[in-house]
C-alpha cells in the first residue's frame, strides 16, 4: 500500500534572515526536495515610477537612489545618462570619468556585499564582516566626495553635484593597493573552501539558453558563460577608453553556470573594475564638473530608452518627456526583478538550504525589486 | 573522595550526595557557560577585526551576567497551538542530557561526580537525551522550521554517534578500559604517554599507533562536533534556512536553557576527547606539587590543566565556527557515512592488529 | 578511489588554510570603533542635519521647491515699506517676513538638493548626525526667529497695510472715476 504523502508548504519571509530584505518565497516541499517555489514581492513597494513623473527631473535622483540602494552611485549613472540622451547634452571628460571611477567603486562595493552576504547564507560569517569592512573604505570614499555614505545624489545630469576632494585621488589609489591582497584573502577564506565548494558548484545551475530566455544579464548570465558587457557591447559614458577583460564562467569547480561561477564572476568583476579605476585615475582630466549642468531642464518631447550595466545586470531607464520640466513616465527596467523570475526554474529538486545558496547567487535587492 | 568528606563532614549520605551532584554545576558548567558565551563572543569579534562586548565591565567580561539578567526579564512567549508539556520539558531534558554527562568526567584525581566503571559509555549513552530533546521541542513548537530543525538534528545526533563508537572502541581496545579515571591515570607522567601518542610504554607498538590515533582523534573530534550542532555542521539550527532550527518558538529563560546546554555540551565533549587522546587531567611535564614536595597542589594543577585542555577544545571548536560555511544536510551524512564511519572503520582494524602484536 | 583521497585532502587543506587566516585575523587590530566613546571623525563634505542660518534667509522658498519631499516649509509676508527688515550677510536687502520656517526631519532625505539654489546660502547641511527624539513632532524644527504671536502681528500688519492699500485705492478709483461712469465702460 502507497502511503499517502501531502507536500508541505513553507513560507520563508517576508521576516527571514537570508531573503536578503523582505521577500516571501512560497516554498513547496517535499520532506527536504523542493518542488517549487513562488516569490511574492510588493513588501517594499514605493511608487518610485509613479513618484517620479511629480517630480522635476534633479528631484527624480533621490529616489532613483533608493532602488538598488546597494550600487546607488550606477542607478543614477544610469540615470542622468538617459536624461542627457533626452537633452542632447554633452558632459565635459572630467565628469564622465570620475563617473566611472565612482560607478566602478560602487561596484566593487555592490560586490563585496553580495559576496559577503553569500557567504553569510552558505553559513560562513567572517567572510562577510571582512567584506564590510573593505566595502567601509569605498563608502568612506563617497562620504568624502559628497557627505553621504549610501544615497549620494551625486551624480546629476550634465555634471557632478561636487567636484573630487584634493584628497580622493590619493585615498583611492591607496585602496586599490589595499584592496588586492584582501581579494586573495577572500579567495582563500571561502571561494576555494571545500565546503563552500561543496555546497554551491553544481547547484541552482542556470543553462545559457534558460538564461537568455528570462532576459538574464549582468554577471548572472555571464556566469552561464556567455560575454555580454554593455560597457563594452554597448558602451557608454568613456567605457570604450579602458582596458578590462570580461570574466565568464568556466565551470572550475562544477558545471558551467552554477552558483560558484556566478559568485566567482563577482570576484573577478571586482578585480577588473579595480584595473578600470587604476587607468581612469591616471587619465584623469582637469576640468569643471558643474559647467554643463543645465539651470533648467526641460528636455524637448520625446523618449528615450538607454541602459548601462549596472552591478547586478542590466539596469534601463524609458522616459517619456511632454516637454514640461517633469518627466511624463519613468519606467526603470531593473536586473534584480528580472532576476528573481528563476527563481522557480532554478531551485525545483535542490533541497532548502539550496534555496539560499540560489537566492543569494543571483544577488536581489529587494529595494530594486519593488521599486 | 569528595564525596566521603562530604558525608562525614555532614553525617548524611543525602545532604553529601546533593552536594556532590550540584557541585559540577556551580562551581563549574555554570561559570564555564558564562564565561565560554562571552569568549565566543570576544574570539568571533577578533577574529572579524572587530572588538566585541566592550561595555560590561572589563572588555564586556560581565556582558553575560547582563545578558542572562536580560533574559530572565522576558517574556515567557507560550504560542496557543503548541503542545505545552512537551514544550515545557524539551529545554529542561536538554540541559539533564549535558549535565548529566559531567557525572562521569574526572575533574581532577580527586574530583569526579561518579567514578563510573563505564564512563564513557555512560557519557555516549546520555548525551543521547539531547536528540529526545530537540525532537520534543520541534515537535511541539508547531512550527516548520522548528520541525525540519528537528529531524535534522535527529539524523546527525544518531548518525554521528556512530564514529564516535568506533574511535572510542578503539581506545578501548588499546587500553582495555571503559572507565574515565583509570583512562586518565594510565596517561600520567609526560605528553609522550598520552594515547595521541600512542599510550604510555615505549614499545614497537607505540610507534605504530601514532598515525592510527591522530586519525582517530580527528574523527571523533569532527563527529563530536556534529553531536554538539556546531558549525560546520549546525545545520538543525541554521540560522540561515531555518531561522534558529528547533528553539525558534523559545525565549526568555527557555532559550536560555538551550543555550547554556549547547554550550556545556561543547565542553562536555571535549573533555571526553581532552581525556581519551589528551591525558584528561594530567599535565603534559610533571607535576609542581611533586617537585615542591606539596602533595595538597596536585589536584589544583590537575583541575588547571583539565580545564586548560578542554577549553582549548573549545576554543577550536569556536575557531572552526567562524571559519568555515555551513554543510548541507545531504552532505552530512556523506561525510559521516562515506568518510567517517569507513575511516573508522580501517582504523579500528590497523589497530585491532596493531594490538595483536 | 583517488578522487576519494582527494576530497579528503583537499577539505582538510583548505580548512586549515581558512583557519590560518582567522587565526592572523585574532591579532589584527580591530577595524572599528567604540562609538559612543570615541567618534569617528567625519569628513568636511558630510551631509547631516539641515541648518538655517535665519539672519541671511530672504523667505524666496527655491529651497521648498527644490525639496523632492516636500519637508521644507516656508511662509513669508511682505514687509511693509516703512519697516526694516536688515540686511543679509552679503548686504541684500530683505523684503519679506519669514513669519514660519520649518523642516520635518522625519521626512527629510539628506538628497542637499535644498542647499544649492539658495541665493543667500543660509541653509546648509551641518555634520550632527545625533538628533533622535521620541516624538515625531519633535523631529520638525522651525528656524524662524519670530515667536508665533510676532509672526501674527507681521501678518496682521501686512493685511492691515493691504487692506488700507486696497482702501487707498478704491477711493482714489472712486475719486477718479465716479462708479456710474465704470460701469457704462464695463
Amino acid at each position: 500500500m502507497a502511503l499517502k504523502t501531502e507536500h508541505m508548504t513553507l513560507n520563508m519571509g517576508p521576516q527571514h534572515p537570508s531573503t536578503h530584505g523582505v521577500l516571501r518565497l512560497e516554498v513547496e516541499l517535499e520532506g527536504e526536495i523542493i518542488k517549487s517555489v513562488q516569490p511574492h514581492i510588493g513588501y517594499l513597494h514605493r511608487c518610485f515610477e509613479k513618484h517620479a513623473e511629480a517630480m522635476t527631473y534633479p528631484q527624480v535622483i533621490p529616489y532613483v537612489d533608493r532602488m538598488d540602494y546597494l550600487a546607488a552611485m550606477y542607478n543614477e549613472f544610469g540615470y542622468a545618462v538617459a536624461v542627457e540622451k533626452l537633452l542632447g547634452i554633452q558632459v565635459p571628460e572630467r565628469v564622465e570619468y570620475i563617473r566611472v571611477i565612482m560607478g566602478e567603486f560602487q561596484r566593487i562595493a555592490s560586490h563585496l556585499v553580495a559576496v559577503g552576504t553569500y557567504g553569510l547564507d552558505i553559513g560562513a560569517f567572517t567572510p562577510f564582516l571582512f567584506c564590510f569592512r573593505d566595502r567601509e573604505r569605498i563608502i568612506n570614499l563617497f562620504e568624502m566626495t559628497c557627505g553621504a555614505r549610501m544615497l549620494y545624489n551625486y551624480i546629476w545630469v550634465g555634471g557632478l553635484s561636487h567636484d573630487l576632494h584634493p584628497d580622493f585621488v590619493r585615498n583611492a589609489k591607496e585602496f586599490v593597493s589595499y584592496f588586492k591582497p584582501k581579494v586573495k584573502e577572500l579567495n582563500d577564506l571561502l571561494s576555494y573552501n571545500r565546503i563552500f565548494i561543496d555546497r554551491t558548484a553544481n547547484v541552482g545551475i542556470l543553462p545559457l539558453e534558460t538564461a537568455i530566455n528570462y532576459g538574464i544579464s549582468g554577471p548572472n548570465l555571464r556566469g552561464s558563460g556567455f560575454e555580454w558587457d554593455i560597457r563594452k557591447d554597448d558602451t557608454y559614458s568613456v567605457y570604450n577608453k579602458f582596458d578590462f577583460d570580461i570574466p565568464v564562467g568556466k565551470g572550475l569547480q562544477g558545471t558551467v553556470g552554477d552558483c560558484w561561477d556566478r559568485y566567482y564572476i563577482r570576484i573577478q568583476e571586482m578585480g577588473e573594475s579595480l584595473k578600470i579605476i587604476e587607468q581612469a585615475l591616471e587619465q584623469l582630466p582637469e576640468g569643471d564638473v558643474t559647467s554643463a549642468i543645465p539651470k533648467r531642464i526641460k528636455p524637448p518631447v520625446g523618449q528615450v530608452y538607454s541602459r548601462v550595466e549596472n552591478p547586478k545586470g542590466e539596469l534601463g531607464y524609458f522616459i517619456i518627456s511632454n516637454g514640461s520640466p517633469n518627466p511624463f513616465r519613468v519606467k526603470v527596467k531593473g536586473p534584480s526583478f528580472v532576476h528573481l523570475g528563476i527563481m522557480n526554474e532554478l531551485c525545483k529538486g535542490h533541497m532548502i538550504a539550496d534555496v539560499i545558496a540560489i537566492l543569494g547567487s543571483i544577488d536581489i535587492v529587494l529595494g530594486e525589486v519593488d521599486r | 573522595m569528595t564525596y566521603d568528606f562530604f558525608s562525614k563532614l555532614f553525617g548524611s549520605d543525602l545532604i553529601a550526595a546533593l552536594i556532590q551532584s550540584l557541585l559540577p554545576l556551580f562551581i563549574f558548567i555554570l561559570p564555564y557557560a558564562l564565561f565560554a558565551v562571552w569568549w565566543e563572543r570576544k574570539v568571533s569579534a577578533h577574529m572579524q577585526d572587530r572588538l566585541g562586548p566592550m561595555r560590561v565591565g572589563w572588555h564586556g567580561a560581565l556582558q553575560t551576567i547582563a545578558d542572562i539578567l536580560k533574559l530572565f526579564q522576558k517574556e515567557d512567549i507560550v504560542a496557543s497551538s503548541i503542545d505545552k508539556p512537551l514544550f515545557n520539558i524539551a529545554p529542561v531534558l536538554m540541559f539533564v542530557g549535558t549535565y548529566a554527562a559531567f557525572a562521569a568526567i574526572p575533574f581532577s584525581s580527586v574530583f569526579i561526580g561518579s567514578n563510573l566503571d563505564l564512563g564513557v559509555f555512560f557519557i555516549v549513552a546520555v548525551s543521547g537525551f539531547s536528540v529526545a530533546a530537540i525532537l520534543m521541542a520541534g515537535w511541539a513548537s508547531d512550527n516548520k522550521y522548528s520541525l525540519i530543525g528537528a529531524m535534522r538534528s535527529a539524523a546527525q545526533i544518531i548518525s554521528y554517534e556512530i564514529p564516535t563508537i568506533l574511535v572510542i572502541i578503539t581506545i578501548v581496545m588499546v587500553t582495555g578500559t571503559l572507565n574515565l579515571t583509570t583512562l586518565s591515570e594510565m596517561q600520567t607522567g609526560h605528553f609522550w604517554n598520552w594515547m595521541i601518542l600512542g599510550g604510555p610504554g615505549s614499545s614497537l607498538s607505540k610507534f605504530l599507533l601514532i598515525p592510527s590515533m591522530i586519525l582517530g582523534f580527528g574523527i571523533i573530534y569532527i563527529s563530536t562536533l556534529a553531536e554538539v550542532n556546531r558549525t560546520p555542521f549546525d545545520i538543525p539550527e541554521a540560522e540561515s534556512e531555518l531561522v534558529a532550527g528547533y528553539h525558534t518558538e523559545y525565549s526568555g529563560m527557555k532559550f536560555a536553557m538551550f543555550f547554556l546546554a549547547e554550550y556545556a555540551n561543547m565542553l562536555a565533549v571535549s573533555s571526553v576527547v581532552a581525556a581519551l587522546f589528551f591525558g584528561g587531567y594530567q599535565s603534559p611535564c610533571g607535576y609542581l606539587g611533586n617537585l615542591i614536595g606539596l602533595k595538597w597542589l596536585i589536584p589544583i594543577e590537575q583541575i588547571f590543566w583539565f580545564t586548560a585542555k578542554g577549553l582549548f577544545f573549545v576554543f577550536v571548536q569556536m575557531w572552526l565556527r567562524w571559519t568555515l560555511p555551513r554543510l548541507r544536510v545531504d552532505q552530512l551524512m556523506n561525510t559521516c557515512w562515506k568518510y567517517l564511519i569507513p575511516l573508522a572503520f580501517v582504523n579500528l582494524i590497523i589497530i585491532g592488529l596493531i594490538t595483536l602484536i | 578511489m583517488i578522487q576519494y583521497f582527494k576530497n579528503i585532502y583537499s577539505a582538510i587543506a583548505t580548512i586549515f588554510i581558512g583557519m590560518k587566516i582567522t587565526f592572523k585575523h585574532l591579532f589584527v587590530p580591530a577595524v572599528t570603533i567604540q562609538y559612543p566613546d570615541v567618534k569617528p571623525k567625519l569628513p568636511d563634505r558630510e551631509r547631516n542635519r539641515l541648518y538655517v542660518n535665519f539672519d541671511d534667509c530672504i523667505g524666496c522658498d527655491q529651497c521648498a521647491r527644490a525639496c523632492p519631499v516636500e519637508c521644507i516649509t516656508v511662509d513669508t509676508v511682505k514687509g511693509l515699506p516703512t519697516e526694516d527688515l536688515g540686511k543679509t550677510s552679503q548686504g541684500k536687502k530683505k523684503a519679506l517676513w519669514v513669519t514660519s520656517f520649518t523642516i520635518d526631519f522625519a521626512k527629510c532625505c539628506y538628497c542637499q538638493l535644498c542647499v544649492f539654489p539658495c541665493p543667500t546660502e543660509c541653509i546648509y547641511m551641518t555634520d550632527i548626525y545625533e538628533f533622535s527624539e521620541y516624538e515625531r513632532s519633535n523631529l520638525i524644527y522651525n528656524f524662524s526667529i519670530l515667536t508665533p504671536k510676532e509672526a501674527e502681528e507681521k501678518k496682521a500688519n501686512y493685511a492691515r497695510f493691504e487692506a488700507e492699500k486696497a482702501a487707498e485705492k478704491a477711493a482714489k478709483a472712486a475719486a477718479a472715476t465716479p462708479p456710474a461712469n465704470a460701469s457704462k465702460e464695463q
